[in-house]
């Protein structure tokens, strides 16, 4: 999905604002959204973590943009108790004495078509391109190298198929490639010569050149 | 759905967040001490400390960096570091020409167990946005300058690899002890925005 949260490359954002001995929460409910979340996946086991990315993902642009982090996190995990019916909206706004915004719902056919890969097709060196596809639902490679041309550095293990596992597909599993992009093929002569973007991308995600 | 545009405000998050937390609670769907002991955790074992101590290790034993640049996870694991979001670690080697930078412009994706959680300046949309796009600007920003001759990598958090960076030891620590090198590692060095930088006794 091409959603407020892929926004590697956007413009229009000013500086980056680093807090000094920042504590790991900031408030007890950042600790408690953390913790809920991680309760979703694992003790309840209601979702999976890529089911929970594209929860976050789901959420309106610009209630995204204008949550902090965890805020980012209760509504994800929030929306996907719901979804599972582990809890109603109606419950969750009586209980917070107001709106409790959720995120929107999951596409209709949130998958695009890429045919499986259980053998790692390229090796370290190949030459390859970001296949150009726009699914509606959960991916991984961001919009930013779509259609680019790479070169693999690195072969990882197989893991499982996020933009299957995300919108509960049968397992599958498939390698990811450190696909390293010089900067000039992902933003023309804005970007300086000596800069590279790496990329860890699936299988299936590539084509060979 | 609710929609936030709507004229209402939201809940406050603390609201909502503890609305769900007693509504799981009814439901009995909280084990006794779950949510402490996972917040615990990340507040006190998931640390970049252990992944200082990883480097420091690198620094003074040519044999464990080998390991490390080799097979991070097994290198970490070493140390006793491992843990959920560190199943696949690699470590990226920064030299006198290359220097490593780590984001994850999707969500913000972390090594854990040696990072610890993210600060909040890596899961902004400015340091998402821009560090894939404009990445020596971004760098100045944030206090590093580096020279035209240090070429620059920014690894994008897309899979499961976690990664970190392995810095540059700086000059005129080579009588330093593992500990006192280990405390000179910072979390901002190992995802990239910072050098490691010492005061020695000659200066």
């Amino acid at each position: 999905m091409d959603g407020i949260h892929d926004l590697g490359g956007m413009g229009g954002f000013g500086p980056i604002e680093v807090e000094r001995d920042e504590p790991v929460f900031h408030e007890p409910w950042e600790r408690l959204a953390f913790a809920l979340n991680i309760l979703g996946i694992t003790a309840i086991g209601a979702y999976n973590a890529d089911e929970y990315r594209h929860a976050v993902e789901r959420m309106d642009p610009a209630h995204y943009l204008a949550a902090s982090y965890y805020e980012r996190v209760l509504t994800g995990a929030a929306t996907l108790l719901v979804e599972k019916r582990i809890v109603t909206h109606h419950e969750l706004e009586s209980g917070a004495g107001g709106l409790f915004p959720l995120a929107q719902p999951v596409a209709e056919n949130p998958t695009a078509d890429l045919k499986p890969q259980t053998q790692a097709r390229f090796k370290v060196g190949d030459r390859v391109v970001v296949r150009n596809v726009f699914p509606a639902g959960h991916t991984r490679a961001p919009r930013y190298v779509r259609g680019k041309r790479g070169v693999v550095l690195h072969i990882a293990p197989a893991f499982s198929f996020p933009d299957g596992s995300a919108h509960g597909l049968s397992a599958r599993s498939e390698h990811t490639y450190h696909v390293e992009f010089p900067a000039r093929e992902l933003w023309a002569d804005s970007a300086g010569n000596d800069e590279s973007v790496v990329v860890d991308l699936w299988d299936s995600y590539l084509e060979a050149r | 759905m609710s929609n936030p545009r709507r004229s209402q405000p939201p809940a406050p998050p603390e609201a909502r967040a503890n609305a769900l937390a007693e509504l799981l609670d009814e439901k009995r769907l909280i084990p006794a001490g779950f949510l402490d002991a996972v917040a615990t955790n990340a507040e006190h074992e998931w640390s970049p400390r252990n992944g200082a101590r990883v480097v420091a290790r690198a620094w003074v034993d040519p044999e464990y960096r080998k390991r490390l640049l080799a097979d991070a996870t097994t290198a970490c694991a070493e140390l006793g570091y491992a843990g959920p979001q560190g199943e696949y670690m690699v470590a990226l080697e920064d030299t006198p020409a290359l220097h490593n930078v780590i984001v994850c412009t999707q969500c913000s994706c972390t090594a854990w167990p040696v990072l610890g959680l993210p600060p909040d300046w890596y899961k902004s949309p400015e340091y998402r946005a821009r560090v894939v796009r404009e990445p020596r600007r971004v760098l100045h920003e944030m206090g590093l300058d580096l020279p035209k001759s240090v070429s620059i990598r920014v690894w994008d958090t897309t899979a499961e690899t976690r990664y970190m960076v392995l810095p540059l030891r700086p000059a005129g620590t080579e009588d330093w002890s593992e500990e006192q090198l280990a405390e000179t590692v910072t979390r901002e060095a190992m995802i990239g925005i910072a050098l490691v930088s010492v005061v020695t006794s000659r200066e």
